[in-house]
């Protein structure tokens, strides 16, 4: 198991403390993000998701608690949380919303700048991240000449340029469709395999959840309701779905069978494990 | 008596083109599509395929440069009518922050029935029967800024509804909804069908929600490219593909196995169809 890059320790985070809007959005949160590792982290709305993440680099501080990048907290001086904003890079819900320079170029280069690199090496990054979401072609394009799609790959790989080695994704497939949200994951698992960096997914599809994060975490109230490999925390369907969450469209199957008496070895989340399973049963019974 | 809701004919559509001497692109070209009364018909298309500027014609928001699209009768390049025919097809969008008005649940449903003149007594009424449909009763005094999102998409709805529209067009409606969310305005969506017995449109990209329709149409290009019953449309497995679309996971898997030879059929569109055939299948020995 690999070593922890970043983590949060006790994290508690209350809005408009003292007033009668008072809120507690998180509450004594431990998570562990480790180097090369994808996290998916789930939750309803309103289960404190957003707030756990904008505090992973430094954009709101806890009320109590700490978060550490390898060792040491990032609230501890301003150089501390100038690193964690370069190291850990935030990609929020619907980023194509942020995109305000007037070509792509200049767009994905504004986190490399604010990074006082070289202007070569800035040129390097941009040409590289634009590479990881293919948007080679688009560099001199204005932004708002996009589509959804080709706008939200941008914004992304605007964060990709400054190399973080944890990228943290907000609902980053939410309003695409389906060819659009492949196109996205690919991406993002692209960056992943050739840089290591660790990723975090926040998300409330299970499907894509699952589909390729090595762990997950289950957020409810603030709190962290479960965590486990993605067949740990699918086995446990029904308080799944208590929390206003939904186990994987494979995992009910697998329970309804189950209920019929057709029985499938392990858990199962994703249709190509479902018809691997399901294909051995047919094979045995021709056997048999 | 006249059974069509929403008939649309040769409809083509474009947006002005940005730059000057440039020819713009047609977003929708040559649209035919009829629609009946108390159907729920679900439009599935990759993005930019022009489900959304067609739904936007339905209620004179966006109006035909060629062509024609005639709601209850009323055609809807008829400037006299454009108010009638807002009050008979509501709208529900993606955001539901971007259509709370008020800082009261129930005058926030209020305010499209006020905007139509009608008495308060009568208001009183229509708001208190949406927000049950929609089960947000008890949060009529509650500030819709505080609720979650699925809330105030039911909010939303609920202000539609205040109207006693014959049609609702809902585009994308659970998209920024989490998944106790979707569940709640997919079974008001049902309750609408079944017990006002609206007209209901629905924009998606989700195949699960498409498959609870009684007619899918998938858009591609600007052009309709498939027309059927759920069962039809989605067992056309390899074209939705190619079009940039999914399948129901359950399609999905039935047809894997089918490609290894197991014969399973393949038009089971949700868990317990799907269930119940694998069932079959593997304890007939």
């Amino acid at each position: 198991m690999n070593e922890p890059i970043l983590k949060t320790e006790n994290l508690t985070h209350v809005y408009s403390p003292g007033t009668p809007f008072e809120m507690t959005a998180l509450n004594g949160v431990d998570l562990e993000i480790r180097k090369g590792e994808i996290l998916g982290i789930i939750g309803h709305t309103g289960s404190g998701k957003s707030t756990l993440i904008q505090h992973l680099n430094a954009l709101i501080k806890p009320t109590s608690g700490r978060v550490l990048l390898e060792g040491r907290d990032i609230n501890e001086s301003k150089s501390a949380i100038r690193q964690a904003r370069s190291r850990v890079g935030l990609v929020f819900q619907y980023p194509e919303y942020q995109l305000f320079e007037e070509t792509v170029y200049k767009d994905i280069a504004f986190g490399p700048k604010n990074m006082k690199l070289s202007p070569e090496e800035i040129d390097r990054r941009v040409r590289e991240a634009a590479g990881f979401v293919g948007v080679e072609e688009l560099l001199d394009r204005s932004p708002f000449d996009l589509s959804g799609g080709q706008k939200r790959r941008v914004a992304i790989a605007g964060v990709i340029a400054m190399m973080p080695e944890v990228l943290v994704l907000d609902e980053p497939m939410a309003g695409l469709d389906p060819g659009g949200c492949r196109e996205i994951m690919d991406n993002i698992l692209s960056y992943h395999d050739k840089t290591g960096a660790a990723v975090v997914v926040v998300t409330h599809s299970m499907e894509e959840a699952a589909r390729r994060a090595d762990r997950m975490v289950v957020l409810n109230h603030g709190t962290v309701a479960m965590s486990g490999a993605p067949e740990e925390i699918f086995a446990r369907g029904d308080e799944l779905r208590k929390m206003g969450l939904a186990a994987p469209v494979m995992t009910e199957l697998s329970q309804r069978l189950r209920a019929l008496g057709v029985e499938l070895p392990g858990t199962v989340y994703t249709v190509e494990q479902m018809a691997a399973a399901l294909l051995e049963l047919e094979g045995g019974r021709g056997r048999a | 008596m006249d059974d069509t809701a929403i008939k649309i004919e040769n409809l083509t559509f474009f947006y002005p083109s940005e730059e000057e001497g440039q020819a713009p692109e047609d977003v929708l070209s040559g649209v035919d599509l009829t629609v009946e009364k108390g159907s729920f018909t679900a439009i599935l298309g990759h993005n930019g395929s022009g489900k959304s500027t067609l739904a936007r014609h339905l209620n004179a928001l966006l109006l035909p440069k060629g062509g024609s699209v005639t709601v209850f009768g009323m055609d809807t390049r008829d400037e006299e009518l454009t108010l009638e025919i807002r009050r008979r097809v509501g709208m529900v969008f993606q955001n539901p922050d971007n259509q709370i008005v008020s800082n009261v649940v129930e005058e926030d449903v209020a305010f499209a029935p006020e905007n139509l003149g009608i008495p308060t007594p009568e208001i009183r009424t229509r708001v208190d029967e949406a927000l049950k449909t929609v089960g947000m009763y008890e949060f009529r005094t509650h500030a819709p800024h505080l609720l979650s999102g699925g809330q105030k998409q039911r909010i939303a709805i609920a202000g539609v509804l205040a109207m006693r529209p014959k049609c609702v067009v809902f585009d994308e409606p659970t998209a920024m909804l989490d998944p106790q969310g979707r569940r709640d305005v997919m079974r008001i969506i049902g309750r609408m069908k079944k017990e006002l017995g609206t007209t209901v449109i629905l924009i998606t990209h989700h195949m699960e929600e498409a498959a609870m329709a009684d007619r899918v149409v998938v858009m591609s290009d600007g052009q309709i490219a498939m027309d059927g019953a759920p069962g039809e449309v989605f067992t056309r497995v390899e074209e939705l593909e190619a079009l940039g679309l999914t399948v129901p996971d359950t399609v999905k898997l039935m047809w894997e196995l089918r490609q290894k030879g197991v014969d399973v059929p393949l038009d089971t569109l949700d868990v317990e169809e799907c269930a119940k055939a694998l069932a079959e299948h593997f304890k007939k020995k």
